[in-house]
């Protein structure tokens, strides 16, 4: 393997996790807030499936990944209604969305099965691109790619140093509490599930305008599944959900080229690779149970009725 | 109160269940037929080409069929709960299109013996279930010789799903026929473990090409690596349908399905009683192997060569895999001469000379 193939190999990697950093930063801070949404592959494919009809009428990508967020945010907000202020159960009501998502998205993009789209391509910086090694790897990915790692440096820093995030952690701790110095549980539960819709409708535009710019039903294949499996294993943090998710998408491609060389390992262990390697390694990094249990929101799940 | 309520509930179980116990079965009552389809229906692809299949039936037989179908349907446990819906539900003749459909397919089978099962690319029939396959090693050739006459740098790339001998005996035809007009020719394979997913059938495509594949042949069901040939200026062979909407510069030619003419006459032998269970196998000379949407890069020597060759397979004086055809590690698995039978084909689970790499073991 040599060198010009490790860049392959690391481009497509970042390209390849950045639908899984979105969606799983999303969900992350839903669940600090201690809200538990499953639906992130319901409300990742009606994101998708948003984006490219917007995309496709309009010509415009900026409006399609709007299009994509809002729709992440409206699928969020259905879910919201029913859980925080209707009090369903969170597991029932997120197992619902993911399956209406599956329908509505298919019905929705009935009419747009066989119309590809061109596609965002990557930047290309005009001399920078170019420099070996450092080019591709620094200047050489398409716009979500940043925008998924600057949404990580927001999201790490709003839940470590800011007061919002002081306020968010609190409600998923310890809604009660929480309630009872004034701050507005359920307003803060609907921001943190609006804000996981909207990065679950991104992460699916990605899939839809840049990833594999077409549509086609149910073309997530599990990615929503795999984003919340994620969340878990890093430990509800945000830089291990990074580490996790571009872990996934590396092995997952590494895997491929490894086989594309002829490498003669049975191509099942090759694809089970990307899950055991990145379950390993979360769960190595994060063995503490007693840190495992501090990071975790301790009202995940639970409903709150602030009238009782 | 709760003995009223009872009362109540069981009268309505038994009104609901009048009608099934008291319609008559009138001559004019149309033929219930399912189909279970293993990924979404999409708009090209396996699936696609069954439900072209099944609208067909709806419009050939207006009014006389009644056709329902189950898509996105796992194969295993999942399968055997869908089939057995569909027998339920009074269907009277159950396509099942998936060779993972196969066991729950028999076993459905044997407890619905009045209803008829076809399931697609299998090898185990019974009384009332048989099996139904497309030749497409046939295609897979035809393509292959495409492949050899276009590829600059002699080596192709096939993104594929399962190593299962469906795929193998597809990899092998591709190659064969890439080697008959390119002897040095090569072929990579990567396999995805997946019939859809479109994000990693990209990537496959990637890395096949990063290692030198300059036309990509797929055996997965989504448009994806058409689309990734297509953006990095390489070729590319369609597979199923006509995918060339999705690389209007890469897309070479489709080896496409036709299955609207096996359906019809299924389903015109069921109507008559005079359906008995096969194994059917039909290709290029049945016309359910059709070479489709043809890009303006193919010179029209190329699509005469395919023509030629259309027409010995249609004349039976020409296979695939006819001698002599030698395993990747120079073994003789066909004198030259003689033609493979059938039954080898089925269970085909070796590549040929010409593909890169090991097979896989199960």
């Amino acid at each position: 393997m040599d060198l010009t193939e490790i860049i392959v190999i690391l481009v497509a990697t970042l390209r390849a996790g950045t639908p899984l950093v979105l969606a799983a930063l999303g969900e992350l801070v839903t669940e600090k807030s201690g809200v538990l949404n499953l639906g992130v592959e319901g409300m990742m494919l009606v994101g998708a499936v948003a984006a490219i009809i917007t995309t496709l009428g309009t010509g415009s990508y900026a409006l399609g990944a709007l299009a994509g967020t809002l729709a992440g945010v409206a699928m969020a907000l259905v879910f919201a209604l029913l859980t925080l202020s209707l009090r369903a159960n969170q597991v029932a009501a997120g197992l619902a969305l993911t399956i209406f998502g599956l329908g509505v998205s298919a019905f929705l993009g009935l009419g747009f099965r066989d119309r590809p789209l061109a596609g965002l391509k990557p930047l290309a910086v005009s001399g920078l691109s170019d420099i070996p090694i450092v080019g591709p790897l620094l200047f050489g990915h398409d716009i979500f790619v940043y925008l998924s790692l600057a949404i990580f440096a927001a999201v790490s820093w709003f839940l470590a140093r800011s007061r919002g995030g002081l306020v968010l952690r609190a409600v998923g701790e310890a809604p009660e509490a929480a309630h009872a110095l004034g701050h507005n549980v359920l307003a803060v539960r609907y921001a943190a599930t609006a804000f996981g819709g909207a990065m679950a409708g991104l992460a699916g535009a990605y899939l839809t305008l840049v990833y594999t710019p077409m549509w086609a039903d149910q073309m997530t294949a599990g990615r929503g599944w795999i984003a919340l499996a994620l969340v878990v294993f890093a430990t509800w943090k945000p830089g291990r959900v990074l580490l996790g998710a571009y872990l996934f998408g590396g092995v997952t491609i590494a895997q491929l080229h490894l086989q594309a060389q002829g490498v003669a390992v049975s191509s099942h262990i090759l694809a089970t690779l990307p899950y055991v390697a990145t379950i390993l390694v979360l769960v190595l990094i994060a063995r503490d149970a007693t840190r495992i249990k501090l990071n975790a929101p301790a009202a995940l799940g639970k409903p709150f009725d602030p009238g009782r | 109160m709760k003995s009223l309520r009872l009362v109540s509930a069981l009268a309505v179980l038994a009104l609901a269940a009048t009608p099934f116990a008291a319609a008559p079965l009138a001559a004019q009552e149309p033929l219930k037929i399912g189909f279970v389809y293993v990924s979404p229906i999409g708009s090209a692809g396996w699936t696609y080409q069954h439900e072209l299949g099944r609208q067909y039936l709806e419009k050939t037989f207006a009014g006389k069929v009644k056709t329902t179908y189950v898509e996105s349907v796992p194969e295993g446990a999942d399968a055997e709960r869908v089939i057995r819906r569909l027998a339920q539900e009074g269907n009277k003749l159950i396509f099942t299109t998936s060779f993972g459909y196969m066991d729950p397919t028999v076993k459905v089978a044997r407890a619905f013996p009045k209803t008829i099962f076809m399931h697609a690319t299998g090898y185990k029939t019974a009384k009332n279930s048989g099996t139904y396959i497309i030749k497409f090693e046939e295609g897979r050739y035809l393509a292959g010789l495409v492949a050899g006459k276009m590829s600059k740098t002699g080596t192709a790339g096939y993104v594929a799903a399962f190593p299962i001998p469906e795929v193998i005996r597809g990899i092998n035809a591709f190659t064969i026929g890439m080697r008959e007009v390119n002897p040095k020719a090569k072929v990579k394979v990567v396999w995805v473990s997946s019939w859809y997913d479109p994000g990693k059938e990209r990537e496959a495509a990637e890395a096949l090409i990063a290692q030198g594949a300059d036309v990509i042949m797929q055996h997965t069901d989504s448009t994806a690596p058409v689309q990734a040939a297509e953006a990095k200026g390489v070729y590319a062979i369609g597979y199923h349908s006509d995918m060339s909407k999705f690389g209007p510069k890469a897309h070479l030619v489709a080896s496409t399905h036709n299955w609207t003419g096996y359906y019809q006459s299924v389903v015109e032998k069921v109507m008559k009683n005079q359906w008995k269970s096969e194994a059917f196998v039909g290709g290029i000379k049945e016309g359910m192997v059709v070479m489709a949407g043809w890009g303006p890069m193919v010179p029209d020597e190329v699509k005469k060569l395919v023509a030629d060759k259309e027409a010995l397979i249609k004349a039976g004086k020409f296979a695939p895999f006819q001698g002599p055809v030698k395993t990747q590690d120079g073994k003789e698995v066909v004198a030259a001469g003689k033609v493979m039978p059938d039954k080898d084909i089925l269970e085909m689970n070796y590549y040929v000379e010409g593909v890169e790499g090991q097979l896989p073991k199960k």
